[in-house]
């Protein structure tokens, strides 16, 4: 054997090797070779069953809550400087609207907008006298569209981690920028995780200023005159549901300022509640600065209430009793795992926007189970009688092609495997293409050397003749192919983009096996033949 | 072996018979879509719900209608599926829901109302949970309270293990019912299977999928797909172009898409949904089709530049029979890989390797019955087709490796 071809054969081997490796590892038995075959082999979710959420966050909302914010913020500083104005108001979620600013105190209400609310544009209101339209610049919001985005992920990672669900996925997905795919293998019924994917988890505990419930906004107005007390607002509890659908809404009046929010909370747990027996409670700790700021307030307000407030509607409203530092609870009819789901909840702490489910897929996994073994039947069978063929057909070169098609299907799984790509149904559309060229590359490879042996050529000149010519067709079909793939994997989404991967890697092997290992193959054989001899193609 | 040694056939002359076969596909597969059955969209693209449900009996049809309609849930359609594994039987039934006006806030909804309709009206009278419609974490949870091996605080991540083996040995069969038919799964054992008995019913059906995309997601979905795949159509042509000439890139591209849409039509005709799979199905008729023409492009050009004197109708001629053999080789390959797909691949695939099936005949007979005759006849009207003889880029990098 000459060097050249023998050196050939070691890089085939170290390929091969390494990618063998790739696919089943170093088994030790049958039973743990199929083991590592389904561990290197990820399958996506339409073979092996799962849930496939993709949300929407509502980011305008978040993006409104700031301009709230910023009306809040106004008032309070027009309020401090003695500026006077008709009227400030929320326009939509990017835009403040401030009515006759009177003439006289306008220089200083050009300042105060001027030197606190640089994350705003000020220009002239339309249509208004002495009226101002606060433009939030587009920075300011695409910076808030993306920390809302970030802290959405990060908050919905934390959540679904905490469930305790084999290898989830949260990752953001394609279609415009404010959506998230969560993908839960093997989850054949989201319904827990989507409860506490969507549960705001926003938990504030804020004095109650009157220390009353009141049946409604109405009433509760009425109770002070039409104007409720500085700095607080209306929030109305939580709707009874032992009491029923049609059960009458309580209504309270709390500081606006919360005293501790989610944030400051150190851990959430669960225990059995002490008072109901069967029921569970949410115990928490507070950090340490929190804990400063919590027990001087419950001292200074022994036997008045304090609301327990999770998203933005009263949980509960117990009256304090003796001083509390770092500690508190949340009573309420919750089983052991609606008190559990609280508690990650509360620990993993709240989202920046409410959220929308907009596209749902769940995939039994017997569904899955029998898309793979369909599948792999049906592609395997077919498999071998082309194979069988193509050694009927062309002999011992035949021989050359099997092998280079079994060698592209290693390669092609192993790096999937080793790049952690996914296996997907369009995937395996993917994986029929590159057989399909797998097989051409081949076949143009033989009928060209064929031809060659036709026209009298000696079998090494036509082995030679008939690699180079077909070569050229080889590179153009695949490079034409590949063009395509990138474009699919550029503009695709799920499934198009699982294609082109598959297309992709499968591709790049098919060059490697039908150009250089069947060549070396050739070679080989060419040396130890008889120089006379038929070449058996 | 050898099956096609020296053909000598006049395809050029025959260009106009391909035509008029192509125009009579397109049409009745067209007059299908236009004015007859409409493509019907799965709900990938259409927004909706569709759920998989494989009852232990014979579905009584009528009863789910009535089920689904007393839920109010009347734009429902609703087909039995022959099981995948076992062609036989008719135990399974898909029930699609179109989208309900509201929007993509409604897919929630839908999907619930489904499950919440199967429930009221095969669910049982008992108050226990059904053991088909079990998650593993339910049912693992279930196992650790009543600890039927009684492991006691050593059981650790035990049960967990064993209800994931109980929910696979359920799931291979779909649904079950007897508990008795989980005692193949690894340690299940009798006291298990009586704890298994004792706390959980087995309902008549098992819900395998259930499928639900917002309205708006869908239109995007189709949009998405259909710039993604015009995008890699328009990349094609333009390397097409590069390595041969641009009416070859144009040809090339103009046969992949009457491949596309013959196959669509054929989708319309027997009824097929379009779904984001049959989408990859499409791309892989292109990738085909692509691939078949550009061999007989290459032997073109390099014929170009060997028979300078023949005419270039002559040349193609020559290029696609000295390319036949090849041809019908893979394409036969190729064929009886996806036709195995197609009948044995189950339901699940039908639609899916039906389109290979159509891509892998259409797209072979597009090379030599579309492309080659509309190079043949650009050259006849606007000459130049001997531009490659001089010697093109490629054809002086083909020159110069030999």
């Amino acid at each position: 054997m000459s060097s050249q071809i023998k050196w050939k054969f070691v890089l085939i081997l170290i390929v091969i090797l390494i990618c063998l490796f790739g696919v089943i590892g170093f088994p030790k038995s049958l039973a743990q070779l199929q083991q590592n075959l389904s561990d290197n082999l990820h399958l996506g979710l339409d073979l092996k069953g799962g849930s496939h959420l993709v949300l929407q966050v509502q980011v305008d909302e978040a993006i409104g809550q700031r301009t709230d914010q910023a009306v809040d913020d106004l008032r309070k500083q027009i309020h401090e400087k003695n500026v006077t104005v008709g009227e400030i108001s929320r326009e939509d979620s990017t835009h403040i609207l401030v009515r006759n600013v009177e003439p006289a105190t306008s220089g200083t209400f050009h300042d105060i907008v001027g030197t606190q609310f640089t994350d705003w544009a000020m220009a002239p209101a339309a249509g208004e006298v002495n009226g101002y339209r606060l433009t939030m610049k587009p920075a300011v919001i695409a910076d808030a569209q993306h920390n809302t985005m970030n802290q959405a992920l990060e908050t919905i990672t934390r959540r679904i981690n905490a469930l305790g669900l084999s290898e989830p996925t949260v990752v953001f997905t394609g279609r415009g920028d404010d959506e998230i795919l969560v993908e839960l293998p093997g989850e054949g019924d989201p319904t827990r995780a989507k409860a506490v994917i969507q549960a705001g988890g926003q938990l504030q505990l804020q004095r109650v200023a009157d220390d009353q419930p009141y049946p409604s906004r109405e009433s509760a107005m009425a109770a002070h005159a039409g104007f409720l007390p500085a700095g607080t607002e209306i929030v109305p509890g939580e709707p009874d549901t032992a009491a029923g659908p049609n059960a009458p809404l309580v209504y309270y009046i709390l500081d606006r300022v919360p005293i501790v929010t989610g944030a400051d909370l150190r851990s959430a747990s669960v225990s059995p509640s002490t008072k109901f027996p069967g029921q569970y409670q949410v115990d928490f700790r507070l950090s340490n600065a929190a804990a400063a700021r919590f027990g001087p307030f419950t001292e200074a307000n022994l036997n008045h209430r304090m609301a327990i407030v999770l998203d933005h509607k009263v949980h509960s409203a117990p009256t304090i009793n003796g001083r509390i530092d770092d500690s508190g609870l949340i009573e309420g009819s919750f089983t052991e795992e609606t008190a559990n789901d609280l508690a990650l909840i509360l620990r993993a702490g709240a989202l920046p926007a409410s959220i929308r489910y907009i596209e749902e897929r769940t995939i039994g996994p017997s569904l899955g189970l029998d898309s793979i073994r369909e599948g792999v039947r049906a592609s395997v069978g077919s498999l071998i009688v082309v194979m069988i063929f193509l050694l009927i057909y062309y002999r011992l070169s035949g021989v050359n092609a099997v092998v280079a098609l079994i060698f592209n299907l290693v390669i092609l799984i192993a790096f999937m495997s080793y790049s952690g790509a996914v296996l997907t149904l369009p995937g395996i559309a993917g994986v029929v293409l590159t057989i399909g060229m797998g097989v051409d590359s081949n076949v143009l490879v033989f009928e060209r050397i064929r031809e060659e042996l036709r026209n009298g050529k000696a079998n090494a000149s036509a082995v030679d003749a008939g690699f180079d010519k077909a070569f050229l067709t080889i590179i153009d079909t695949h490079i034409t192919t590949l063009v395509s793939a990138a474009f699919l994997f550029l503009f695709g989404t799920g499934p198009v983009k699982g294609f082109a991967v598959t297309l992709t890697i499968g591709l790049l092997a098919n060059l490697f096996t039908s150009i250089y290992v069947s060549r070396a193959i050739f070679d080989y054989h060419l040396a130890h033949m008889d120089r006379q001899g038929e070449l058996s193609i | 072996m050898e099956l096609f040694k020296s053909v000598n056939i006049d395809w050029m002359g025959k260009a106009k018979y391909f035509i008029a076969c192509s125009l009579i596909l397109l049409t009745v597969g067209w007059v299908s879509v236009l004015w007859n059955h409409g493509l019907r969209y799965g709900i990938d693209f259409r927004g909706g719900t569709l759920v998989v449900v494989r009852f232990s009996t014979a579905p009584p049809i009528d009863q789910i209608r009535k089920g689904l309609q007393d839920a109010g849930l009347r734009n429902s359609t609703i087909t039995p599926i022959s099981d995948i594994s076992d062609p036989n039987s008719k135990n399974d039934v898909q029930i699609s829901l179109e989208t309900n006006v509201q929007g993509d806030a409604a897919i929630d909804a839908d999907r619930q109302a489904v499950i919440d309709a199967l429930h009221k009206t095969f669910g049982s009278a008992s108050t226990m949970p059904d053991f088909n419609n079990a998650t593993p974490s339910a049912l693992a949870l279930y196992l650790t309270q009543k600890d039927p091996l009684t492991l006691g605080s050593t059981a650790g991540d035990r049960y967990n293990q064993l209800a994931q083996k109980l929910t696979t040995a359920r799931d291979k069969a779909g649904i079950i019912t007897n508990f008795d038919q989980l005692k193949s799964a690894d340690g299940a054992t009798p006291a298990v299977i009586t704890s298994l008995s004792s706390g959980y019913t087995l309902g008549d059906f098992a819900i395998r999928s259930v499928d639900s995309v917002g309205p708006k997601v869908g239109a995007q979905l189709r949009n998405q797909a259909i710039y993604a795949t015009l995008y890699a159509l328009l990349g094609m042509l333009v390397y097409i172009a590069f390595r041969f000439e641009w009416v070859y890139g144009a040809a090339a591209v103009i046969a992949v898409f009457h491949d596309v849409l013959i196959t669509l039509g054929f989708f319309s005709l027997r009824h097929y949904e379009i779904s984001l799979t049959v989408i990859a199905a499409l791309l892989t008729l292109v990738g085909y089709s692509m691939n078949d023409t550009i061999v007989i492009f290459d032997r073109v050009r390099e014929n170009l530049r060997l028979m300078r004197r023949e005419p270039f109708t002559e040349i193609v001629n020559k290029s696609i029979n000295q390319t036949l053999s090849r041809t019908i080789l893979t394409s036969g390959l190729t064929l009886l890989t996806v036709l195995v797909l197609y009948l044995l691949g189950g339901e699940v695939l039908r639609a899916f390797s039906f389109a290979m099936v159509a891509g892998v005949v259409v797209g072979t007979y597009s090379s030599f019955g579309i492309a080659a005759p509309i190079v043949v006849v650009w050259n006849k009207y606007y000459g130049q087709g001997a531009a490659m003889r001089g010697g093109s880029a490629a054809g002086a990098v083909a020159a110069a490796r030999r």
